[in-house]
């Protein structure tokens, strides 16, 4: 189904312009959510949530409510909550363990893997009519769990996750793996959800890449909140990534990540000041890290968006977010917190207390960026307002790059993760194929080239 | 919920006790009111707890055990001691935290006052366990409104004539916060 919306008008990330429409229409909403959350592959959850058969944690994906559940023989699923005969969720529980998802509005109930097993009544009303096996709980037609996080696509020709990831995967495993470097080993320690009333690309944006929004934490920086903070030490987080390259790497699947690229010589800068175990945790995992990693240890992540709306904080703090749109302009935010699970119980207290002073609604640097979202996408929803493009120009044409890692490697600051993001997102709500989804043959990035 | 049914000795010394506490509690509401965040921090303890749970959809018969999310364990919306919350003021009157300026209009309202332990005595009290309803309502900039309303059990402790906030936990009756920002102190 193609679009009648002029998107190319709309999305000009040539001439680095991008109309407000996209965050405040109605219209784009809807191709939104028709064209782009029902393809993209979206983040679901944890595997530490739900360790044991009959696990369930009721998640979201877009406008959607799924439940992630482990079936009694072991396998991962995702389910549309709605059942099949009137629609009721069939679970209104956050999680828990169940054999059962028992629907409240007529009792059919669903196994844990998804199959549709009690219907009430069914000899005398159905029988000759419903064949149960027809009317399971609707499952995602894909899902793949990546070191210990599941991810799920509702468009059945979806490329496979990791061909998906591409080489942003590099990123993604700093946020996944021990901080010694060992592949995966996090637990979820809680979740934020929360609602803010702005369009949910201002967040998606704001961690693909938006380094020049430094200026609105201006006051954590001044106060100091890291985790360094009670001996003294100003700003949000400790300076981990002294001396290294900034680097803003762009995918051609639309994920944009802020790392930073270390000299190969590079120390452990002390961190955590006024606790010295888990300065010492740290400091131990840094060159255990270095050990294992060789020359990607040189990679130590910031932000990142994974297309669509997966964003991730990689160290100080450590965690994935996923912005769900409501409306244009409503958004639910669900924020997962991460540690290493076999860290010490004093490193993880350290770190959950900096998280929560850190992040999401009470959190003291993005309560800031909450007002700038909010107010950015209520002041654009006016008639003259929508006439007059958001500005993208951030180092079009002043472009630095660099080629120490692949992706297209920015040095400088620049909006060229957003531009090539807006592009993917074109590209979905056009309705192309996967091919051209996941950046084949892209006619900007050849220009660039 | 043993608490709601605990009948303490109720004699004229722990009457005129609870309404030195309501008094204490809407002098304390006042100060927040009028944004003397400064005089509101030297009514803390310097080993305060202020502790907010997040609150969950769970099945019955499973709230005391995870309906809450716990003190010390994990994320919750608050779970933090006096210094962090120095810094929350330190923040506010930088002038420059986005979320609180132009600085709301709030106002807190305390009802419900119970006072829930006495030590060691009404006559002669050392700390006090109190239960309250708080209705907070928070106005900023033009239209952004929010209320938040649950149930606060603070812990008080006697600092000379006056009291001290030893432990504030502060039960939200929401799931999902309908706020963008707890930017503002309970």
């Amino acid at each position: 189904m193609t679009t009648t919306l002029p998107i190319d008008q709309m999305i000009d990330t040539k001439r680095g312009m991008i109309s407000r429409e996209i965050f405040v229409s109605p219209e784009f909403h809807r191709e939104e959510l028709d064209k782009l959350f029902t393809r993209a592959w979206l983040f679901v959850g944890h595997e530490s949530q739900i360790p044991n058969p009959g696990d369930f944690f009721v998640s979201r994906m877009g406008e959607e409510s799924v439940i992630l559940c482990r079936d009694t023989h072991g396998a991962v699923h995702v389910f549309l909550n709605s059942c099949r005969h009137r629609g009721m969720k069939v679970c209104r529980y956050e999680s828990g363990n169940t054999s059962l998802f028992v629907c409240p509005y007529h009792s059919w109930s669903y196994t844990t893997d998804g199959k549709l097993q009690g219907v009430p009544l069914y000899r005398v009303l159905y029988e000759g009519q419903l064949d149960r096996a027809d009317w399971s709980l609707i499952e995602t037609p894909r899902l793949h769990r990546y070191k210990g996080t599941v991810w799920a696509s509702w468009d059945p020709d979806a490329p496979d996750f990791m061909t998906y990831l591409g080489d942003a995967v590099d990123h993604l495993d700093q946020v996944l793996d021990c901080r010694d470097g060992r592949p995966g080993g996090s637990e979820v320690i809680g979740i934020h959800k929360w609602i803010l009333p702005a369009n949910w690309k201002f967040a998606a944006e704001n961690f693909l890449g938006d380094t020049y929004h430094n200026p609105s934490h201006r006051s954590v920086d001044i106060i100091g909140i890291g985790p360094s903070a009670r001996a003294g030490a100003a700003g949000r987080r400790d300076n981990e990534y002294n001396k290294g390259q900034h680097i803003w790497v762009n995918y051609p699947a639309g994920h944009g990540v802020h790392s930073v690229w270390m000299p190969e010589d590079f120390d452990y800068q002390p961190s955590y000041a006024q606790y010295p175990i888990v300065d010492e945790y740290f400091r131990h995992c840094f060159y255990e890290r270095k050990k294992r990693l060789g020359d990607k240890a040189r990679i130590m992540p910031f932000t990142g968006n994974l297309f669509p709306n997966t964003s991730y904080h990689g160290r100080q703090p450590r965690g994935l977010c996923v912005w769900h749109p409501h409306s244009p302009t409503e958004t639910e935010a669900w924020r997962f917190f991460m540690v290493d699970a076999d860290a010490p119980a004093e490193v993880k207290d350290v770190l959950r207390r900096f998280y929560m002073r850190y992040s999401g609604p009470a959190g003291m640097t993005e309560q800031d960026d909450m007002e700038n979202w909010l107010y950015a996408t209520k002041a654009s929803t006016g008639t003259i307002a929508r006439r007059y493009p958001f500005n993208y120009q951030q180092s079009l044409a002043t472009h630095a790059r660099g080629d120490m890692l692949p992706g297209d490697v920015n040095v400088q600051i620049s909006e060229q993760n957003a531009r090539n993001y807006y592009d993917v997102y074109a590209r979905y709500l056009k309705g192309d194929g996967w091919d051209s989804l996941l950046g084949n043959g892209d006619a900007v990035r050849q220009a660039a080239e | 919920m043993s608490d709601v049914l605990d009948k303490p000795v109720r004699g004229l010394a722990w009457f005129a006790l609870k309404q030195e506490i309501e008094d204490f509690l809407y002098m304390e509401a006042d100060l927040l009111d009028q944004r003397l965040f400064r005089e509101w921090l030297d009514l803390l303890a310097e080993d305060l707890v202020y502790f907010m749970p997040i609150r969950r959809n769970v099945k019955f018969g499973q709230h005391a055990e995870k309906e809450n999310t716990r003190q010390g364990e994990g994320i919750s919306w608050f779970d933090e001691d006096k210094w962090t919350l120095g810094k929350r003021v330190e923040q506010i009157l930088t002038g420059v935290h986005y979320a609180e300026e132009p600085l709301s209009r709030v106002t807190h309202m305390v009802s419900n006052v119970r006072l829930l332990d006495v030590t060691p005595s009404a006559e002669n009290p050392a700390e006090i366990t109190v239960g309250c309803r708080f209705l907070v309502y928070q106005n900023r900039v033009e239209y952004e409104t929010n209320t938040f309303v649950g149930r606060r059990i603070d812990t008080l402790r006697r600092q000379g004539d006056s009291w001290l906030i030893a432990r504030r936990e502060m039960i939200l009756e929401q799931n999902v916060l309908m706020a963008k920002n707890l930017s503002i102190l309970f």
